[in-house]
């Protein structure tokens, strides 16, 4: 049985990556199990200067998930670059940097910095995060746009460049296309789609930032929607992510069109769930008759 | 810190929409006082931060209200039925040998995490005040609890329907207590007033979380003095010394 996965940059030992903003940067999880067993793991997005990030509250639970505007609380790139990558690097397993910048030229500016960092094996830019009030959304939204940061980032970058798409969007296929003919060599997709929800008693909103990313369960379905959309529509590998719980969640993101998975939220109700649906994959494989996970993906609309 | 799954002993309720719950676990072992177990409540997606109130050689205790869904489920829980949890979570109460006049001051569903700090005092043969607020007598628990392990106890109600008519500074002052030495927890008024009056001791502060472990930045908060530097409230708390946390 075959759970190994090439993908630009990242040579897999299974589909599985834990999605950047629910995994820090590994420290926390590693307190549970041994990060090599990991397909990859997108770390905590990187912007050039710290951020803390928005007021609190940051969360709010909704249905089968929940609202995050944490607002991209991170060190900085050089503190990632001095200690959080070379902490990583003991573990034998894929590392996707998360970039997210506030302007092209801060996306360009944080590539540059890891360039050179040898166990950075991709990037992955964060061009979806609906928290971030200038930048972000505006580039994430408009294929224009997306496809302008994308072909910027693609000119300085010596690693492979995926892009995270944005769901708030009406045609996610534009901006796939347009980020593909920029240049990108992967895609991930989704991030989070934006919602609030409201206090009963003061009759505000929950979250300090009004509006929140949503994840979980609750947005498996438009997440296997647009990949199955996408992976139709263009040539590079999609890695596909949005409410995976389990190894049969891979298996239908993989029949959407992934060619891998991240596992997002989660893994804060379940620190051990990655490592527990890599060990259940073979199993769930076996149980549909699947011999290499690379077979299945795209079944879902091949003709075969 | 693991994931463990414990068998439920006891699920009372001890006053209104309070509940303490018994659970026994080999977790027991790893725990320190003021930490919390990240509680699976089934029909809910997050799990549910809860302090732990008391811990023996392999049972817990928890006392939590019922304050929406995930409580209420919870709240229904039995006896011989399983509870998944990921803990001991967090950084708790130190214990210092060389304070002699311990001050434990909680508040409403602050009060369960001061309970075995006060076990811890009281087998160190210190001497504990405990002051416990509440908005009326309906809400009072632990009253007895905190007595039978030898602490002196006062009580404040908002109503005056049990103790002294108003808030736990006014239960201070009404009883003349002098031990300065502070173990709080309870709603974010209570703690600020506090802070003005006592320099020496620890909080315990509550927050929305998500994971619990560290990893979502979810219930940052910020230090008093250097807005630079941030605690997760999940992992360097929920205990802080009297005075490291910016209230926002």
């Amino acid at each position: 049985m075959n759970l190994k996965v090439q993908l630009p940059g990242m040579n897999c030992k299974n589909p599985v990556f834990p999605a950047s903003g629910c995994f820090g940067f590994g420290r926390e999880f590693a307190e549970f199990y041994d990060l090599s067993i990991l397909g990859g793991i997108a770390i905590k997005s990187a912007t050039l200067h710290k951020r803390f990030g928005n007021p609190t509250p940051r969360i709010a639970e909704t249905p089968m998930g929940m609202l995050n505007a944490i607002g991209l609380q991170n060190p900085g790139v050089d503190v990632i670059k001095e200690k959080e990558l070379p902490w990583l690097a003991q573990f034998d397993t894929e590392i996707l940097v998360n970039v997210a910048g506030a302007s092209e030229e801060e996306y360009v500016e944080v590539v540059k910095q890891l360039n050179d960092v040898e166990n950075v094996s991709a990037f992955e830019l964060n061009i979806s995060c609906p928290n971030v009030k200038h930048g972000g959304i505006g580039l994430g939204t408009d294929p224009l746009l997306a496809a302008k940061v994308t072909r910027m980032v693609k000119e300085v970058a010596k690693k492979p460049v995926y892009v995270k798409l944005s769901p708030n969007v009406t045609d996610i296929v534009a901006i796939a296309k347009a980020v593909e003919a920029a240049g990108a060599d992967g895609l991930v997709l989704i991030n989070t789609l934006m919602g609030m929800r409201l206090d009963l008693k003061t009759g505000k909103p929950i979250l300090a930032n009004v509006t929140g990313g949503l994840s979980g369960p609750a947005i498996k379905p438009v997440a296997l929607r647009m990949v199955y959309q996408v992976a139709q529509a263009v040539q590079i590998p999609i890695i596909g992510v949005g409410g995976i719980t389990c190894a049969e969640d891979v298996l239908e993101f993989i029949y959407a069109g992934a060619s891998a998975v991240e596992v997002g939220a989660q893994n804060f109700v379940d620190p051990y769930v990655c490592k527990k649906i890599i060990e259940d994959l073979p199993r769930v494989m076996a149980k549909y008759g699947i011999e290499d996970i690379n077979e299945a993906r795209g079944r879902s609309y091949r003709h075969e | 810190m693991k994931e463990d799954i414990g068998i439920i002993l006891s699920n009372e309720c001890i006053a209104q929409d309070t509940y303490r719950m018994v659970i026994q676990s080999s977790l027991a072992k790893q725990m320190n006082p003021g930490q919390f177990v990240n509680i699976q409540v089934e029909g809910t997606f997050l799990r549910r931060p809860i302090s732990i109130s008391s811990y023996e050689e392999d049972t817990y205790t928890i006392i939590y209200k019922v304050v929406g869904t995930g409580t209420a489920k919870l709240s229904t829980y039995q006896a011989n039925d399983q509870l998944n949890v990921v803990g001991p979570c967090g950084h708790g109460f130190p214990i210092h040998e060389d304070q002699d006049n311990i001050l434990i001051v909680g508040g409403g569903v602050g009060v369960p995490p001061l309970y075995q700090v006060a076990k811890e005092y009281r087998s160190r043969n210190k001497n504990v005040a405990v002051v416990l607020g509440f908005n009326d007598a309906s809400q009072l628990f632990y009253e007895k609890e905190f007595k039978d392990l030898g602490c002196e106890v006062f009580t404040a109600t908002m109503d005056g329907s049990v103790g002294t008519k108003g808030t736990v500074l006014d239960a201070i002052a009404e009883n003349h207590i002098t031990n300065d030495f502070l173990y709080s927890c309870g709603p974010m008024p209570m703690l600020k007033a506090l802070e003005k009056v006592y320099e020496k001791g620890y909080t315990s502060f509550e927050a929305r979380m998500a994971c619990g472990i560290g990893a979502c930045m979810g219930c940052v908060c910020k230090d008093k003095k250097d807005h630079d530097i941030y605690y997760r409230i999940c992992k360097e708390g929920p205990v802080f010394e009297i005075g490291k946390v910016g209230f926002e």
